[in-house]
């Protein structure tokens, strides 16, 4: 069937599969255990650090007393609304500037401006103006992730290759097929890195919004954890929140396998 | 004169930007007839292909007179890039212009899946364009650009791109197709040897602005494939006649 050699190089390529399974998981249980055991030798502070046993019994009180699904649903919701929100408007502004060169001169210094203004400045305007509630934190969320939208979608769609779209105009393509046909259709790759940023940039969003704002929420949780200096609550949010934004990374990634 | 299907005459282009304006081609006037295969030849950056777009439509002419003798014409561009979509199948990229066009019938799609079976692409139908040599990407394009059944074909440089080899093979396949589909074509190119080889006219033009300078009917002794064309007697004939008219103005 196969030669030695590529015997040998499928053995070669089994090895080094099973060193990065093995290391991935070696890591992850050696800071465990580490941070386990010098918390509970108390060579740290566990009450600064907490430690693993802890966390995992903590998840389990937040289920049970705190009502865990319910903060966890409430940034999750958060988050997927602004990220469509973010991801569909960005997307729209982006269309709208390629078709448009004018267009697209004129706003071009205003969208540099907004793009790298710290958009958490906004946050005391927006509790203000939107009121204190889950609004303002889709608000901010969608702030910070439209304008990154706009231009990553902008870049990527001005360059589409020149030679492509004369053959579109010599076929006589309208600008809606150029777009639709070519422009759109091209870029779904760098639409797909840019919805992987997005989801992070909402994540991100929602839970500055949180930290300042909310009743409820992962980011509530934390607030309410350091100011009670329940810092054991504090870390098992952000564990909470770590998982979430994983799994929430390997959906967008699913999606791109899938249209692949 | 009635049979000549695209007269041209006094044709100019004026390129505009900030810093100025830049004549690029100057009273260009010709004509082809049906079937007549005109190549247009001249160094680099003389506006040779600026002809093409404006036929193309794709730049507007600044003066002139373009006459097509037939209603509505329809007009077949291909470029030296294939420019076929990675995401699109050989078929669905021979489609693209029926598909603009709202043409893309059954019917249609027939004639196309027909030219592809006949052109030797029948087991790419369904492949994509990756998996092609640049040869037969080239071929792709050309049935593309056949797909929507133009009266007159343009060719910019459509093997500059390819190696030696794969253009004269090429350069044999598209004689032969074109001819078989009896179309009519205007080829720009800086080869001369493909410019001889393959046309029935040659409009040689001048470096800046972009004159006519000479238009040459191509008489060969025994006329047949471009690569058999290249051995005939009276192809270094005309390779020096244009040779000397070009090298005026390196």
């Amino acid at each position: 069937m196969f030669s030695e050699e590529h015997k040998n190089y499928l053995k070669k390529v089994k090895r080094q599969n099973k060193i990065v399974i093995f290391f991935k998981i070696f890591i992850i249980l050696a800071f465990m255990s580490l941070w386990e055991i010098c918390a509970k030798l108390e060579i740290i502070n566990p009450f600064l650090t907490s430690y693993p046993s802890q966390i995992i019994l903590t998840i389990f009180d937040l289920f049970k007393e705190n009502n865990l699904l319910l903060h966890i649903w409430i940034t999750l919701y958060e988050t997927i609304i602004s990220f469509l929100l973010a991801s569909i408007i960005g997307i729209i502004i982006a269309s709208i500037l390629w078709s448009s060169k004018t267009i697209f001169r004129i706003l071009d210094p205003y969208l540099t401006v907004l793009n790298s203004l710290p958009k958490i400045s906004l946050g005391p305007l927006i509790i203000i103006w939107v009121g204190a509630g889950t609004n303002s934190i889709i608000f901010m969320a969608l702030l910070i992730t439209v304008f990154t939208t706009t231009v990553n979608m902008y870049n990527s769609f001005i360059t589409t290759d020149p030679y492509k779209i004369i053959l579109m105009k010599s076929l006589g393509a309208t600008k809606m097929q150029i777009f639709s046909k070519l422009v759109f259709r091209g870029n779904i790759p760098s639409l797909i890195n840019t919805l992987k940023i997005n989801i992070s940039l909402s994540l991100i969003g929602v839970i500055m919004g949180e930290l300042l704002i909310s009743k409820q929420g992962l980011g509530y949780l934390i607030t309410y954890g350091s100011q009670v200096f329940n810092l054991n609550l504090v870390l098992t949010s952000i564990f909470v929140l770590g998982i979430i934004s994983y799994l929430l990374y390997i959906i967008i990634d699913l999606l791109e396998r899938k249209i692949k | 004169m009635s049979d000549n299907i695209l007269e041209i005459k006094n044709l100019s282009k004026i390129y505009h930007n900030e810093k100025g304006e830049m004549l690029a081609l100057k009273d260009i006037s010709f004509s082809i007839k049906k079937k007549e295969f005109i190549s247009i030849v001249g160094p680099s950056g003389c506006g040779k292909s600026t002809i093409l777009t404006i036929l193309a439509n794709i730049l507007k002419k600044s003066q002139g007179e373009i006459k097509f003798n037939i209603e509505n014409p329809k007009i077949g561009y291909m470029l030296q890039e294939d420019s076929l979509f990675p995401w699109r199948t050989v078929l669905d990229n021979a489609c693209l212009g029926l598909e603009i066009r709202k043409e893309k019938t059954e019917k249609n799609k027939n004639k196309v899946i027909n030219l592809l079976k006949k052109y030797g692409l029948g087991e790419f139908i369904n492949s994509y364009p990756d998996s092609l040599s640049g040869g037969l990407k080239q071929r792709v394009a050309l049935i593309r650009t056949l797909a929507i059944n133009p009266d007159i074909l343009l060719l910019d440089e459509p093997f500059s791109a390819l190696d030696y080899q794969t253009r004269l093979s090429l350069s044999d396949d598209l004689k032969r197709i074109i001819k078989n589909e009896n179309k009519t074509a205007i080829m720009v190119t800086h080869d001369i040897g493909e410019a001889i080889s393959m046309s029935d006219k040659i409009v040689i033009i001048s470096n800046r602005p972009g004159i006519v300078k000479k238009i040459i009917k191509v008489e060969l002794k025994n006329p047949g494939t471009p690569t058999e064309n290249r051995k005939d007697s009276n192809f270094i004939k005309y390779y020096d006649m244009i040779w000397k008219e070009l090298d005026n103005h390196v």
